[in-house]
């Protein structure tokens, strides 16, 4: 299986998605923000960081960047675009996912392990994972998702909630809302769920040593899909 | 010519920013302000003649990149 992780100027989980990636089996390669086209992938990722300063609005300029168009193309044709924290914010600044990841209620940067309750695995990203709550980790400013009364009467309807924050045995609640997302939203999908965007890094998690091993389900079971 | 612009968050829009400075401000002895809501201004140097063209071309900008319409209006002055 062939992905694709598209580095922009400021992105700096890239490396750690490459790592996490190869890995599990992924033949991965890495693109540069200002090429016009993709190798041909199975998965292309959007990587955490700061891409172009967070200037203007988070996301907002890579979202305008030359390789975006092809992204957007190959996502429109059903291909696996998955996008990490910066990377989600740019999925929402392009318009391929519904709603806008404001700052963080209280003001605060958060850099911390959470869990997620998986809220639907009839997708390539969660489907054979048997736990429902995963831990994994945050580290943002502008994590706080929003969108319009009637967009989230739409994703609801349409299951395009993929996660939301939640306490070990999965509680879901305001208490575990650690930015002030509507619904706890960590992480949605498109109407087709081929698009994921989520604020939770399983790259980070992939590692027993280090951090957890969460993240490692998540990437087993992609592959595994694919 | 020159066009200026100002976006601000929707109305009803959460903004953590504006509270804090309203906080700061109420911390400082301006005990009489009730809310503040903060945004961006941006000044355009289009180089274009006629007015109408340069702020409609300005008002794609706005719809394009400049404002978030999902939380942002934008106004041109």
């Amino acid at each position: 299986m062939k992905s694709s992780v598209i580095i922009f100027p400021g992105s700096n989980c890239d490396r750690d998605m490459d790592v996490a990636l190869k890995k599990f089996g992924f033949k991965n390669q890495m693109v540069w923000h200002n090429d016009t086209d993709i190798p041909k992938s199975d998965l292309i990722v959007l990587p955490g960081g700061f891409s172009y300063g967070d200037y203007l609005r988070c996301g907002s300029i890579a979202g305008k960047s030359r390789i975006i168009k092809s992204v957007i193309d190959f996502a429109n044709s059903g291909g696996l675009v998955l996008g990490i924290c910066n990377g989600f914010q740019i999925l929402t600044e392009t318009g391929l996912l519904p709603g806008i990841l404001q700052q963080n209620k209280y003001l605060n940067f958060i850099c911390k392990n959470i869990f997620v309750k998986i809220k639907n695995k009839e997708n390539k990203y969660f489907k054979n994972i048997k736990k429902e709550v995963l831990e994994l980790h945050i580290a943002h400013n502008e994590g706080n998702y929003f969108c319009s009364r009637d967009e989230l009467k739409l994703i609801e309807d349409n299951g395009q909630i993929a996660v939301t924050y939640c306490d070990q045995e999965g509680n879901d609640n305001e208490a575990n809302n650690p930015n002030g997302a509507l619904k706890n939203i960590a992480g949605i999908f498109n109407k087709e769920k081929n698009i994921l965007g989520m604020m939770p890094h399983p790259e980070r998690m992939i590692d027993p040593f280090l951090s957890g091993e969460d993240g490692s389900l998540f990437f087993e079971n992609l592959i595994g899909s694919l | 010519m020159k066009v200026k612009v100002i976006v601000t968050l929707k109305n009803g829009v959460l903004d953590p920013q504006g509270k804090a400075i309203q906080q700061t401000l109420n911390g400082m002895s301006f005990q009489n302000v009730s809310e503040v809501r903060q945004g961006k201004y941006f000044d355009i140097e289009v180089n274009e003649s006629d007015e109408s063209k340069a702020k409609s071309q300005v008002e794609e900008m706005c719809k394009k990149l400049l404002a978030n319409l999902v939380i942002e209006d934008y106004k041109i002055l």
